[in-house]
């Protein structure tokens, strides 16, 4: 389950598509618990941001903010952070989005900006959900394709798919990047965003298809698998 | 303080481990992967480490030259910036000191470092918090080598500071008279990052 909180900043000083805010959560003993999430919203200098969270059973900030957080309620927020895997409208090339699961989340900054600051040259998302109901911004993202200079937008299903269903099936690899992607040939700047085993696999996958090592920015977050 | 309404949190430690992890910090057993673009894959046969000078080369090793040096051990805590901390992790490497010593060096030509990595990462050190045993370049993770997502074959370990600092796939330490900001540093991160101070951002006192 996931939730988009939007958060009022009255001194919010704009950010950039693909940055990040801490969230910093204080109980009543003085303990303490930080973490950060991404910003869905666009660049900008709006004060009203906004992040989207996917609740982590075993998670002890995300259950919070899905379950117990109220309209109203104060959190103290520093921001914005990072400054690398960030993207700016007409930059040198074109834009190749690619998203596992809630890394689709700055990627939707980037898509929102985007489309504000009219930039039609090519984008495309691909973005990896296990099954439909975990796509988010499902919605958006459909109204999205249909705009003027509308980034191409393809979704892949990892565990179930619909009857019907004409996205792609199964996870991302080399044959699905080099049937949808943009080729390498046309130095596309790329921003990759998922669980680390995502990011690992699909940036092993772009270098190997050619991509520039330079031209791959990438964003990993959740557990690795290892327990060592 | 501002306390958030309704928040209890779930992960408190006992005091004992509590003293061990820094402000704003939790404790993970898990062990996150952070890095900037496409984990780095350096064949051993074309691995060198490289210890310079401004300009000039000090000393240089081949990975068969370089396994062959002094190795420590050590089992420490480590502190990423982006809020975990993971206790009693055990490595294995090459003491900065040794490395100093295995270059003909007795003291440290210079005042500060920059590390320069496989990948164009760089991250800027200040000599004091290389020496004195508190930093190495490590090759072996829990008794096993790196792997390549870790910062293998080889990496540099700085635990009393933020993580970033602890450089992966280090190939060149360059001795320079004034400091100077590093990758992350230069986008905003701390240019020194002490945990225990939670240096994180551009800014922090």
């Amino acid at each position: 389950m996931a939730k988009t909180i939007a958060f009022e900043v009255p001194d919010w000083r704009g950010h950039l598509a693909g940055q990040h805010i801490d969230l910093r959560l204080t109980a009543e003993d003085g303990y303490v618990a930080q973490r950060s999430f991404s910003l869905a919203s666009p660049a900008g200098e709006d004060t009203i941001i906004e992040t989207t969270v996917q609740r982590v059973d075993e998670g002890e900030v995300s259950p919070f903010l899905v379950d117990e957080l109220r309209i109203g309620d104060q959190l103290e927020l520093r921001g914005p952070i990072g400054g690398y895997f960030a993207w700016s409208p007409f930059g040198p090339g074109p834009l190749m989005l690619i998203g596992g699961g809630s890394g689709v989340v700055p990627l939707m900054s980037m898509l929102r900006t985007r489309c504000n600051a009219r930039d039609d040259r090519p984008a495309l998302l691909l973005y990896s959900s296990r099954s439909v109901e975990q796509i988010l911004y499902r919605t958006e993202l459909e109204r999205l394709a249909t705009t003027p200079g509308a980034p191409t937008i393809i979704h892949t299903l990892t565990r179930s798919a619909p009857p019907g269903w004409t996205g792609e099936q199964g996870r991302i690899d080399e044959a699905m990047l080099l049937r949808r992607g943009i080729a390498a040939s046309h130095k596309p700047e790329i921003f990759v965003c998922g669980p680390t085993p995502f990011v690992e696999a699909v940036a092993d996958h772009l270098l190997r298809l050619g991509h520039a090592e330079a031209s791959i920015r990438t964003e990993r977050f959740g557990p690795t698998g290892e327990t060592a | 303080m501002v306390v958030t309404r309704g928040f209890r949190g779930r992960s408190r430690q006992g005091s004992a481990t509590r003293s061990r992890v820094p402000p704003g910090q939790y404790v993970t057993s898990d062990f996150p992967v952070l890095t900037a673009g496409p984990t780095q894959r350096t064949p051993l046969e074309n691995w060198s480490l490289s210890i310079e000078l401004g300009d000039r080369m000090l000393a240089t090793w081949s990975w068969r030259e370089f396994v062959m040096l002094p190795q420590s051990e050590v089992t420490t805590d480590i502190h990423c910036v982006t809020k975990w901390s993971k206790l009693d992790t055990r490595w294995r490497g090459v003491n900065f000191e040794d490395l100093l010593r295995a270059a003909g060096l007795r003291v440290a030509p210079a005042a500060f470092v920059m590390a320069h990595c496989d990948g164009g990462y760089t991250t800027n050190l200040p000599v004091a918090d290389l020496v004195a045993g508190k930093a190495m370049v490590a090759t072996h993770f829990d008794g096993l080598p790196l792997p390549p997502s870790h910062g293998g074959p080889a990496r540099l370990l700085v635990p009393h500071l933020y993580f970033w600092k602890s450089a992966k796939w280090i190939r060149r330490i360059v001795f320079r008279e004034h400091d100077g900001q590093g990758f992350w540093e230069s986008l905003g991160y701390h240019i020194y990052g002490d945990p225990w101070r939670e240096q994180r951002y551009d800014g922090d006192p």
